[in-house]
């Protein structure tokens, strides 16, 4: 594979829901690409469509009420959007898996982990019982559990919720899949342990060259895990970039009030504190969604005629920085 | 301190577990397990901690929510774990709290407005007639419209709920309120909101927080003076400054370095590995109860308790290895 081709590309994906009051667009012309061993970050606040996102690209979009409803998910160039269910069975777990927010309720509880790991393996590549324990054991060591051999018959309620986490992961990465969707994966869990489990995906990603999505509210982990960044809004991306460059000179109004809205640990923190800045509002219902204009323009301290009329296209920023808003429009800056 | 407005004296908080056969040695998880701290009037005291660590439970004590082991809880004078019956009642609108959780704190099936009443007329704070235009006021205060009062939960985002929370929690102008994570269940450009409503009430109303939370950059924005807690125990206490500035304990130490940063330029610091999970807190062993993931433990920190000694202003710390300078293992090992 050409290192420049991209592994998984989303192209023009729209993913749309039929409600009460008519059809909602979640998902509305979003696209990105994620080349291989690469970690792409998407950011947002709930009901942006980031976890819709990664349904989308697992074939779990509910249908109905839900549907994917446009543009492609090419994986090395084949449309998932078009692969049937049987052949959607055979990438979930094998190419693309997934990781949970919550690792208790992703978890079956009648099964023991070694069962629950072992059953990718055997599905996927047919190896028998013994061969699928033997390699539940090494993943479960893989990913930092002590006592492999021991825990590998344990179930789910008698680990704690960092060591849960860590058999999600071996699960997921049980087939070595090229690309990893993990889903707030330590929101669930403490700070310690959530540091423990990033270093563990980036030294994961260094072995295996699993290139990872990672789905997150938190610029903290954006900033430890990405390489690149995407900014959701309204089931739209309003801004993509490399991390520093999104952290460093945000441009979208909606990624720079995400960043400023988030008191930062310092380790030096000043005498005086400064209110947090806010976003006001709240992020618009479904049914509010597809509607002419920018969807942030109730939220937005910079809105004018224009935003409320016609939806920004993507700008250049400068590199592969781009943001949708009109501020950016290099015609109207005159 | 004299200007204390609360004080817990060795609170304890135990809970017995059933035992699993007739012969079994009794059992008790030691969720607080003898902590001091003062509140002084008018100012926010943090405790931070993971989950286990007693926090909540600490909470939940100073509210007479759940029943404390021994110790005493002292607000204004009052030792609130004497008080029964009536008394206790009574004493409830001195003290109220803010939950976590904006969904199930507030009962779906009551309107907004009888929900922020409803303190008013349980401990009949104000003459009776005055308590719809007092409920419309406190609505305005936490940025509601008073013309709200009429709606069920339902009909608020998760942000107005809290909001709903907070108003009802000032109902009967306690001197403390007690937040319980009060921005963890909020949406990242909500907690923002609620942190500034949450400090803007502080100042106009002289409020007294107890903020419990889990998330460091929230208790570094919101609190004056901070406790660290681990497995039940205060292993570290000082004022904003001195806490983030120069960490002493080498669990504190290891939790802010833990912490992502999202500052450019800031470097990303140099993360202090802990490895495995909290010990669990039913019978803990003797000797310090974070000795099995410190990196710097010695053999006297696995015998002996360390007991929380002040080393500098206002700077307590429960570690042997933090000697009388306030120089702590981590800076030794790092010069």
């Amino acid at each position: 594979m050409n290192a420049s081709e991209p592994l998984l590309s989303v192209d023009r994906l729209r993913v749309e829901f039929a409600t009460r009051n008519g059809i909602a667009r979640v998902i509305d012309d979003v696209s990105f690409d994620l080349r291989a061993g690469e970690t792409l970050g998407i950011v947002g606040e709930s009901g942006c469509g980031k976890s819709m996102t990664a349904l989308a690209i697992m074939g779990l979009v509910p249908d109905p009420p839900g549907r994917v409803a446009g543009g492609a998910i090419r994986l090395l160039g084949e449309d998932l959007t078009r692969a049937d269910e049987r052949r959607m069975s055979r990438i979930r777990g094998k190419e693309i898996s997934m990781i949970f927010q919550e690792p208790m309720s992703s978890l079956n509880p009648v099964y023991t982990v070694g069962d629950q790991i072992g059953e990718t393996v055997r599905l996927h590549e047919g190896l028998g019982k013994r061969a699928a324990r033997e390699r539940a054991i090494d993943m479960l060591k893989a990913v930092g559990i002590p006592a492999p051999q021991r825990r590998v018959d344990e179930y789910p309620h008698q680990m704690s919720g960092g060591m849960r986490q860590r058999v999600m992961i071996a699960m997921a990465l049980a087939c070595r899949p090229k690309v990893l969707i993990a889903d707030e994966p330590t929101t669930a869990l403490d700070v310690t342990v959530q540091a423990q489990i990033f270093d563990l995906l980036r030294d994961l990603k260094e072995q295996t060259g699993t290139a990872i999505i990672l789905i997150t509210h938190d610029m903290g982990a954006i900033a430890e895990l990405a390489e690149r960044v995407v900014v959701m809004y309204a089931g739209r991306k309003v801004e993509d970039a490399p991390v520093d460059e999104m952290l460093g000179n945000p441009s979208h109004p909606y990624t720079r009030g995400l960043i400023a809205c988030v008191p930062h640990l310092e380790p030096d923190p000043p005498l005086e504190r400064q209110p947090l800045t806010e976003i006001p509002g709240v992020v618009p219902s479904l049914a509010e969604l597809g509607k002419g204009g920018c969807p942030f323009v109730p939220r937005c301290g910079f809105a004018h005629d224009r935003c409320r009329a016609e939806m920004p296209p993507p700008f250049d920023v400068r590199g592969r920085h781009h943001a949708s808003c009109w501020l950016l429009d290099p015609r109207a800056a005159a | 301190m004299t200007d204390a407005l609360l004080r817990a004296s060795d609170l304890k908080v135990h809970f017995p577990l059933r035992r699993r056969h007739p012969f079994a040695r009794p059992s008790k998880v030691h969720a607080v397990d003898g902590i001091d701290f003062a509140i002084r009037r008018g100012t926010t005291f943090g405790l931070v901690g993971e989950s286990g660590s007693g926090k909540t439970t600490t909470a939940l004590a100073v509210m007479r929510l759940i029943e404390a082991t021994s110790g005493s809880i002292d607000l204004q004078g009052t030792d609130l774990l004497a008080l029964k019956g009536e008394a206790l009642r009574l004493q409830r609108r001195h003290m109220q709290i803010i939950f976590q959780d904006p969904y199930s704190s507030l009962n779906p099936r009551v309107r907004a407005g009888a929900i922020v009443r409803e303190p008013l007329d349980q401990l009949d704070v104000g003459p009776a007639a005055g308590r719809e235009e007092r409920v419309a006021e406190l609505f305005r205060h936490v940025g509601l419209r008073p013309e709200q009062r009429a709606l069920f939960p339902h009909q608020f985002s998760g942000g107005q709920r809290q909001r709903i929370g907070i108003a009802r929690a000032l109902a009967t102008q306690p001197e403390l309120i007690v937040c319980d994570e009060p921005v963890s269940a909020l949406d990242v450009a909500i907690q923002a909101q609620i942190l500034n409503l949450l400090r803007r009430l502080q100042t106009e109303f002289g409020l007294t927080y107890l903020f419990i939370s889990h998330d460091l950059g929230v208790v570094q924005h919101m609190c004056d003076e901070i406790a660290v807690m681990y497995l039940g125990q205060i292993v570290e206490q000082a004022d904003r400054l001195s806490l983030f500035r120069t960490p002493l304990h080498p669990y504190t130490w290891a939790l802010l370095s833990a912490v992502p940063s999202a500052r450019r330029g800031a470097g990303r610091n140099v993360r202090v590995a802990l490895t495995g999970d909290p010990p669990s807190p039913i019978d803990p062993q003797p000797g310090c109860r974070f000795a099995s993931r410190c990196p710097f433990a010695e053999a006297r920190c696995r015998t002996d308790s360390p007991v929380l000694r002040t080393v500098g202003a206002g700077h307590r710390v429960a570690c042997h290895l933090v000697d009388e300078q306030g120089v702590a293992p981590h800076m030794r090992a790092a010069a």
